[in-house]
This record gives structure tokens, sequence and C-alpha cells, in this order.
């Protein structure tokens, strides 16, 4: 199972370091990890995707809750918006082209840099969508893939703070 | 101001009556500002025993150890000693010098990242960037190591830093925004915690080192005394009841007694109050206490369901809580539990054999010419015998490595103890091997005229690593053999300036003994030359459930 986590923390440096730390020591499997401010300066959103059972998930919310910089640590992984933010450098021989660009549309990704034989494809999304599309551009030949791992947020009112 | 003279005004403030540390470079701002203070600073012979020294200061006294190191060597030389503080929920500052800020990061002379070093085993740590910072962060780390669970927090100040020119402005109030620690425990869950109580045929308390962190001796024993349970300890817990209490069964585990081991085993409640259910405590956790219900009473809520499943949590400070506990429930008879364990007890004694010159003689001994003193141990059979033969009286009198099992700590543990405590006899039970790992302290505690009694049970070999040897590793000896018998812990002593004295046979115990009373100013070292053969009984083999034990035959 895949429990989605939004981490509010201060932002300080090494704070990134410390949660780092504590899911390796602790043996907790991190799926993903992005951080990035919020709409606080002192304060820092981390979403964190960690694979495992309810009881992984409860130590992981009561490690990081000890930490002295961790502020709020909520289970997010029902009722959420998440997102996904991938780079896909594909092959465009001319003759695909009109090909890759109608998929892309169709997936509402956008083309961000053309070059002589290769686009960069800049798409959002769950992580089923991004699945997709990068299962659909294999045929074209990848040749990098860059993704952010997941951001996530409560749907509705709750602010998830 | 300089930095460094603000810091050490701020320790004033703080209430530092003690320091111990070794100076080098990057600390020596802070060291010269020390030099006007009124502080005591105990420089050991090498910052592991100072450390050590700082968490014995710490548990003897309950108030915050405090240790000086230098960067680099200096500050990875207390690595294990603030390990061993953060397993056992000590509270300890350390502040460590660092290079320049501008040399941070280039591998500079006696660079060491010790913030990234120390993460994983600090409450907290610091690298203190900004001098307008210092003070706060001084006032930060003393409240975060000494409130909610305790643990040691490292301060890192690079040399320029201690160098700058601050105001003094110690600030008053701490807001972390991440660090509210809870001390009241739930309602809801106290009443359900009384409603089991209640209906328990056959309760029991087991009590942690928590006990003995919040001072709540007394809440426990009444507690006790009022449902009536009986109560067995942790190794952390000895003394969260007094031992010669009648419902006290002693420690439990992989080598506390049968019959504790049974009582708890059998119990259909078991109210754990400030303990971590070590695998050292329960044995295999999935034998756990099959048919108990469990209450867990702990400040710390990741300990709750973390080792073992619980029935009720309680999160908060065991005192407060205990306290309300005892004002809820009613005194109910449970006669049949009582007598089942009292037999028990009658037919599983802790006992050992007679023939020759056996360590457990020795404590036993111990205990009854020095029962009030405080007994701190090395790590290994010394210190398994220690906790089953030393009968103690009051809370922080037991003064343990549990959770990280260091050898060298006792020693050092007790010179800082001693510090704590000048008028209690503070003796450390060591085994040789664990006696050498920090024997250099010897000279400290001749030098600054800190009398703490060494008593070795010297086997001559790694015992406890022989005793495992011999039980499940076909008595294939690696590595074991010490050799401590061919050499004289007596001479290393005088040489050191101390008292040396060798026993061997059980008839010069007795004599040895008082001559350790009549030398109470000055530090001395007894080699016991006990029987090498001798083994901690009984015990649970890993992997095993409590029950499944293996006992002496006499
Ligand atoms: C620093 C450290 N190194 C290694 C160990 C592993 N270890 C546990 S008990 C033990 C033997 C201790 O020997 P000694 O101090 O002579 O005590 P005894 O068991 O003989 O009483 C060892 C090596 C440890 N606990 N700590």
């Amino acid at each position: 199972m895949k429990y989605t986590i939004a981490v509010l923390v201060e932002n300080k440096p090494g704070v990134l370091a410390r949660v780092a730390s504590l899911f390796r020591r602790r043996g907790f499997n991190i799926e993903s990890l992005t951080v990035g401010t919020t709409e606080r300066e002192d304060l820092s959103r981390m979403t964190i995707v960690v694979k495992g059972d309810e009881k992984v998930l409860e130590q992981v919310t009561k490690q990081l809750n000890k930490l002295i910089e961790v502020i709020k640590v909520s289970d997010v992984s029902k009722d959420a918006v998440e997102r996904e933010l991938c780079l896909i450098r594909v092959n465009s021989p001319p003759e695909k082209r009109g090909e890759i660009i109608e998929l892309a549309n169709i997936f509402r990704a956008r083309i961000v840099d053309v070059a002589r034989d290769s686009f960069i494809i800049e798409i959002t999304g769950d992580e089923d969508k991004i699945n997709a599309f990068i299962d659909l551009m294999r045929a074209y030949g990848i040749k990098e893939v860059a993704r952010t791992g997941k951001v996530a947020m409560v749907r509705g009112g709750k602010n998830g703070k | 101001m300089r930095a460094a003279d603000a810091f050490i005004k701020a320790l004033e403030k703080e209430g530092v009556e003690v320091i111990f540390g070794i100076p080098g470079g990057a600390i020596l701002e802070i060291y010269d500002a020390l030099y006007d203070s009124n502080i005591r600073h105990i420089t050991t012979r090498h910052e592991q025993g100072a450390t050590h020294a700082a968490d014995g200061y710490a548990r003897a006294s309950g108030k915050v150890g405090v240790v000086f190191a230098t960067s680099g060597p200096g500050a990875t030389n207390t690595v294990t000693g603030i390990a061993n503080a953060y397993m056992d929920s000590s509270p300890l500052v350390v502040f460590t010098g660092q290079v320049a800020r501008h040399l941070i990061g280039n591998d500079a002379f006696q660079e060491a990242d010790i913030t990234g070093i120390t993460m994983p085993i600090t409450k907290h740590n610091y690298l203190v960037t900004d001098p307008k910072s210092l003070l706060r962060i001084v006032k930060e780390a003393f409240h975060i190591a000494s409130t909610g669970r305790p643990g040691p927090v490292l301060v890192d100040i690079p040399k320029d830093v201690s160098q700058a020119d601050i105001e003094f402005e110690y600030p008053s109030k701490i807001d972390l925004m991440g660090y509210k620690p809870k001390y009241e425990g739930h309602p809801m869950q106290i009443k359900r915690a009384v409603e089991l109580i209640m209906k328990a045929e056959r309760p029991i308390i087991l009590a942690g080192g928590g006990v003995r962190i919040s001072n709540a001796q007394k809440e426990l024993t009444e507690l006790a005394e009022g449902i009536p349970a009986f109560v067995v300890t942790t190794l952390m817990g000895k003394g969260a009841i007094s031992e010669y209490h009648p419902l006290c069964l002693g420690f439990v585990g992989m080598h506390g007694s049968k019959y504790a081991n049974y009582a708890l085993s059998e119990s259909d409640l078991i109210i754990a109050v400030g303990c971590r259910f070590s695998d050292r405590t329960t044995g295999n956790a999935s034998l756990f206490a099959p048919n108990a219900k469990i209450i867990h009473i702990d400040i710390d809520p990741a300990e709750i369901g973390k080792n073992i499943r619980v029935d009720v949590p309680i999160v908060g400070d065991a005192k407060r809580i205990l306290s309300q506990l005892k004002k809820m429930i009613e005194y109910k008879q449970r006669k049949e539990w009582g007598d089942k364990v009292k037999e028990w007890r009658e037919k599983y004694p802790l006992k050992y054999e007679k023939d020759g010159f056996k360590p457990q003689f020795v404590v036993e001994k111990a205990c009854e010419f020095f029962p009030d003193a405080i007994i701190t141990t090395e790590v290994g059979q010394n210190q398994m015998w220690a906790a089953q033969f030393f009968k103690v009286k009051y809370p922080r009198q037991f003064i343990s490595s549990g959770g990280l099992g260091t050898m060298g700590f006792g020693f050092p543990a007790a010179m800082g103890a001693k510090v704590a405590c000048p008028d209690k006899e503070v003796i450390d039970i060591a085994g040789d091997g664990s006696f050498l790992m920090n024997i250099q302290e010897l000279a400290t505690c001749v030098h600054y005229k800190i009398p703490v009694k060494v008593f070795i049970l010297n086997n001559g070999y790694l015992g406890m690593v022989r005793q495992w040897q011999q039980l499940f590793y076909k008595e294939r000896y690696s590595a074991t053999c010490i050799g401590c018998e061919k050499m004289s812990f007596e001479k290393i002593a005088k040489g050191f300036g101390a008292i040396g004295i060798t026993v061997e046979k059980p008839s010069e115990v007795e004599d040895a003994f008082k001559l350790v009373k009549e030398n109470y100013d000055v530090p001395v070292v007894v080699d016991f030359r006990v029987d090498f053969k001798a083994n901690v009984l009984p015990m649970v083999p890993p992997g095993k459930g409590l029950k499944d034990i293996i006992e002496v035959e006499v």
C-alpha cells in the first residue's frame, strides 16, 4: 500500500536532511519526496509518498512529529488532489512529429522545446496519467525522463494544516 | 560583548554547575570565557568519558548534563556518549567547537560535520550560523533536552561565531512551533484504563526508565498498593519501586528472574509505564503475554504500539497519570493471583552455584555492605549480575547503559554521579573488558579527588560474549579471551595514584569492602578474580518467549 503524507515544516537549513535521515534510519521506504515553500516564507511543505502498511504509516507519522522542526503531519492519501510534473525528451523524426503533437494535445501536455530530431514535452497530472503518457511515448524512443514526485493538497475547505 | 562571554553567562543563567570536557582550538574562545566563571569544569581524559560522565551526572541528579568538546576529533569522540544518552533518554547538551564559518565545507583542519553525524542520535541539533541566534539556541537546547522525553541536544559553534560581538539578551520565553510536549493524559483513556484495572484478575505493572525520569516512584508505589498489583521493572526501571517492597518482583526480560517473567507472561493486564518494550524485555514479541490487555503510559506517542500491541494508550507524564489513576481505582483482593505469584517466587528464586569464587557472591555482598550506594554498571555479565543481585531502594540508585549497551559507560558515569551526589558512595560494578575501555578516567578521578569505587568482576574474558559462544556457538571461543587475570589492576590503579586491591577468594571479600569503606575519600579499584566460567542465568535465549527460560542447575 502507498500512502501520501503532507508534512509542514519550518523552512530551515537541514530540515530535509533530518527527514530523509529519519526515513533511512528507521527503514521506512520512501517512494518520492518533494519540497517547496508555502504561502508563508518561514514554512515549507513536503509531500512524501511512502510504501508500507498501516503500522508503518503510524510510525512514520509519529516519528516525523517528534522532529522539532516538523509542525504538522497529515495523511492525505484519501481525498486529495495529487499532481506530478514530468519532462520527457522523445525522438521526433519529421514523419512522426504530427502524431506526437496530437498525442500531447490529448493529454494536455505541452511541447516546451523543439530540436532537430527531438522534443521536450512537459506533462502534469496524477501518476497514472503520466505513466500512460510515458508508455505511449516509448514507441517513438524516449531519450530522457525527469519526474518531480508527487505534490498533494486535500480537497475542499480543509487546508491540511 | 564577546559571544563566548555571553554564552558562558547564558549557561550560568541555566543553572549549569559543572561541565565535562576537553578544550581545543575551535572551542578555545569559550574556554577562555569560562576562565572567569564559577562554573566548575572537569577536564576528562577522553571526550567519550566526558559525555558518559555528563550522562551519569544527569541520571543521578535529574539535571541536564553539559559537555564541551572541540571540533573534529573532539566532537567525533563524543558520538558514542551521545548515542548512549539518546537510547536511554538522558538529558545532555553537548557544545562542540566548529571551524570558522568561511572554512565550513572545505575539509579544513579538524573539521567534521558533527551535526550531520549526530542527526540520528540526538533529539535535536544546531549549527550556529549567526552569532545573534546563539543565546536563543542555548535556551532552546536546554529546553528541548530536558522536557518531554528527554534526550541529548548538540550545538555546534563555529570559532568565529564565538569570537563575534553580540548583545547579552537572554530570551525568557521559548516558542517552538513544532515542539509542544503533552503532559496531561487523555481523560477518556484514563477512564478506560481504570475500567480495565477494576476488571483485571491478574494485574501487573511493568515499570521502565520513564518512572525515574518523571520522578514518579511514590505515585507508582501507591498505585501498586492501591490496586494491588505486582511490579516488575525493565533494566532502566530498576528503582521505580523499592526492590525491598513486597509487591516488587525485580527485573524482567532476558535475564530477569523466572518468577518475574512468569508473572508478566501469565498476567491478564499489564500497566506499562515509561517503558519502550525493548526486545531484551519482551523476548519474542509475538509470544509476549498472550492473555494480557495492555495499558501503555508514555510521554512519547511514538513508543505506543511501536513494538507491542496496546489496548489503552495514555500519552503524558507518568507522575500525573499514575496519581490520577490512583485516585480513581479501588482496592480489590485477588488472592488466587497473589498465591500463584508467591508460589513461583518460592519455587524459582534467583540462585547460583556456590562452589569457587562466584561473581554473584561479590555483588550480593556489595549490596549488604553498601545498600544505599549509587551503582553504575558496565556492560555484559557484570551488568546483569548487578541487576539481579543488587537490590536498590530509590529511583536514581541504579545507573546502567540499557539501550545502547555501551562497554566503558559505567566508570565515567560513576564519576559524573559522584560529582552530582558527593555525599553518596558511588560504585561501578565492572567487567575487566569494559573497565579497560575508559580506564584513563582514573586519572581524572585522582586529579579532581572524585572518589568513586570500581569493583571489577575479573573473569579474564569478554564474559557475556563468551557465555553466548558457550551456549549458542558450540563453545567456539573466538576472540573473547582477553587475559586480564595476567595483569594487575591493583598496580594500574596505583600507577594512576588510586588505591588498588586484589581479591582472590570469597573469604577476602569482606575485608576488601571494609577497606573500601575506610577510604571514602579516595578512588579505589578492587580486582575480584572470580571464576571465569560463571554464567548469567536464568536466561531467555534470543528469539524465545519469556517463559522459555534456561535455569541454573544447582
Ligand atoms: C563498546 C562495546 N563493544 C562491544 C560490545 C559487545 N559486548 C557486549 S558484552 C561484552 C563483553 C563484556 O566483557 P566484560 O566487560 O569483561 O564484562 P563481563 O561480561 O565479563 O562481565 C562485549 C564485548 C559492547 N557491548 N560494547
